[in-house]
């Protein structure tokens, strides 16, 4: 809201919505998100699996982890050996897979949020630093930080979670801080570009000071651009996740996650395909809704980009 | 120029030093690396013997000064598995992952950066949708999970390709890809093909809209003139660094693909030697593959400084 009681004060109407309160601001949102479709349409798939993995126990229609070998290796309800209480079928333990990809959504909801997280608020704290403080540390900084984004990203992320050991918090920290670069640049760009601009410039003659500028005018206008990064990597957590899954690096086999569905499934793959593919649909499912989302995003929440597309 | 290139090259040897820190250290982040390559129910006698062998009951720093020295050369030691030296094994593997990310960059561009220009230069047409689907595509389809749903339906349900191996073809002594490529390349090169449509479709509808585009057209140039000489040409700089650089993550990132395919590169190797706790090969495969991809940024920025002036004044 800074901005807006800065135009107030300067005078200079830069948008209309930044003059308006809250509550005037996310009818304003709702709005914009209601013009572009596919904007809303990733939010509500999103929404969907946010709300599968929080309700998972009332909506799974059985316990994840429960086996039932008489019903084993059962295709999905609409096949011909089909049937109606297990919708997407079993897997080779007779473990009833729509409950597992519900469950599933907890893992990969969790590793996505805490890891964007842990990398946002790091990676906030390094890049302002990096950006104001400039010079030496600023150079140090980013020798790391392209030593970091220099590495086949994939081999180091396997080699760290062999090295670690199967457990969800590893795998949280692995993702928060193996992706604190992306955050450290975006954010250090950021503030390069608007220690420069004429908002932070007409502050500073006025007396404001460092600490009164980075709150005041530097941390609301990062908002935008960091929400709009934490939605891609947090997709792409969710990717890797289940990637690390996959080679059986992730949470123990024990746990339902879609990683460890689609290692199982790969095994029975040419005898039983329904096992690998809906697990894989469900990280489709989310990849999707969270790239349409964070693309709306991108384009909402930076003025320029705004008017360029109306 | 000369000085650009140099700047570069120290540049990428202080990253390939800080890349053989971080293999270093990451094995004793654990406290014992030994504890990691035996097995849970080695008796203390055998973790003694892998020590010694290892060379783990010496002080860090000679060890560390010992990595530095073997790993200029190209020497990691053995691997604890194969009883070779790791760069043997390695470099025995990499000629299928080279065919496997060439093939895939190839197929990526040819379907990426056409599609990407005509959706960029028809904003709002059909070709415009698919461009935009295909960027989207490449970004929320697992390749690994792609790997997968393509062995499902053109290996076993419709049998036109084989889904598990490689096959090469013998040609006057040169190895030839056979269509076994085919399937595991198409899975691995999704993700490039999508980047390579986003930006392609996103450099042509910037360019369209320059001054001198507008000034070209105002001065009668036909369209063909147009996008070959002005849009194309300003699209092709950018573009050589999005190439190199996915060149480098499809060389390093196909160890999903491999292993689903059993294709028998580096990918493979790395996922036999993590699971053999064969610690040794890991290091080395991290390494090497981070010595080809920064390679590759090298080469990439020298491209890209040959192509465009403005780099190589700059800084």
């Amino acid at each position: 809201m800074a901005d807006a009681v800065q135009s107030k004060g300067t005078g200079l109407l830069v948008d209309q919505e930044a003059d308006q309160g809250l509550g005037a601001r996310l009818v304003y949102v709702g709005r914009l998100l209601w013009r572009d479709k596919s904007g809303l349409l990733g939010l509500i798939m999103f929404l969907t699996v946010v709300f599968s993995a929080v309700l998972a126990p009332w909506i799974s229609p059985h316990p994840p982890l429960k086996q039932d070998l008489r019903a084993a290796k059962r295709p999905p309800m609409w096949a011909a050996k089909g049937d109606i209480s297990h919708p997407l079928g079993t897997d080779n333990l007779g473990r009833d897979l729509l409950s597992r990809i519900i469950y599933g959504s907890r893992v990969s909801l969790t590793v996505g949020f805490f890891g964007v997280l842990i990398a946002g608020s790091l990676g906030l704290v390094i890049g302002l630093v990096s950006g104001y403080a400039g010079g030496r540390t600023d150079n140090i900084i980013m020798g790391g930080v392209n030593l970091i984004l220099a590495l086949p990203y994939l081999v180091f992320v396997v080699f760290i979670a062999a090295i670690l050991g199967r457990s969800l918090i590893n795998v949280i920290l692995i993702f928060g801080f193996t992706d604190i670069p992306i955050f450290v640049r975006i954010t250090r760009g950021e503030v390069l570009r608007l220690r420069e601009s004429g908002f932070v410039e007409s502050a500073k003659s006025i007396g404001a000071g460092r600490l009164r500028i980075i709150f005041d005018h530097i941390l609301p206008n990062l908002l935008g651009p960091l929400i709009t990064i934490a939605t891609f990597e947090m997709s792409a957590m969710i990717f890797y996740e289940a990637g690390l899954g996959f080679l059986g690096l992730s949470v123990p086999p024990s746990v339902p996650s879609w990683g460890n569905m689609l290692a199982t499934g790969r095994k029975y793959l040419t005898i039983y395909p329904w096992i690998a593919t809906f697990p894989g649909l469900a990280i489709v499912f989310t990849g999707l809704g969270m790239n349409l989302f964070g693309d709306w995003l991108r384009d909402a929440l930076d003025p320029r980009m705004r008017r360029m597309k109306r | 120029m000369q000085r650009y290139i140099l700047s570069r090259l120290l540049q990428s040897i202080l990253i390939l030093f800080g890349v053989l820190f971080i293999i270093f250290f990451m094995l004793q982040a654990t406290g014992d690396p030994v504890s990691l390559m035996v097995s849970r129910n080695a008796s203390p006698e055998e973790i003694e013997a892998v020590r010694e062998e290892m060379g783990f009951n010496r002080p860090l720093i000679v060890q560390f000064g010992d990595f530095i020295a073997g790993a200029v050369v190209g020497d990691f030691g053995d691997s604890l598995r194969h009883k070779q030296p790791a760069m043997d094994l390695i470099l025995e593997r990499l000629p299928a992952t080279v065919e496997l990310a060439t093939t895939a960059l190839l197929m990526a561009m040819l379907i990426g950066i056409p599609l990407g220009l005509l959706g960029g230069s028809n904003p709002g047409s059909v070709w415009d949708s698919l461009a935009r689907g295909a960027g989207l595509i490449g970004q929320t389809i697992p390749n690994f999970w792609l790997a997968l749903i393509l062995i499902i339906v053109f290996a076993v349900k419709l049998g036109w390709l084989p889904a598990f191996g490689r096959e090469t073809w013998q040609f006057l002594g040169i190895t030839l890809p056979t269509r076994s490529v085919i399937l595991p390349a198409f899975a691995l090169g999704l993700f490039t093909m999508g980047q390579l449509v986003r930006f392609t479709r996103s450099a042509v509808m910037e360019i369209r809209s320059e001054d001198f585009v507008r000034t070209a057209y105002s001065k009668g140039l036909s369209d063909r003139q147009i996008y070959i000489r002005h849009i194309l040409r300003n699209a092709a700089i950018p573009l050589i660094s999005i190439i190199g650089v996915q060149f480098g993550y499809l060389l390093s990132g196909s160890i999903y693909i491999e292993t689903i395919c059993s294709w028998p590169g580096l990918g493979n190797l790395l996922a036999e030697a993590i699971g053999n706790r064969d610690f040794a090969l890991v290091q080395a495969i991290a390494f090497f593959t981070s010595l080809v991809v920064v390679t590759l940024n090298l080469l990439t920025d020298i491209a890209y400084g040959l192509a465009d002036p403005r780099i190589r004044y700059g800084d």
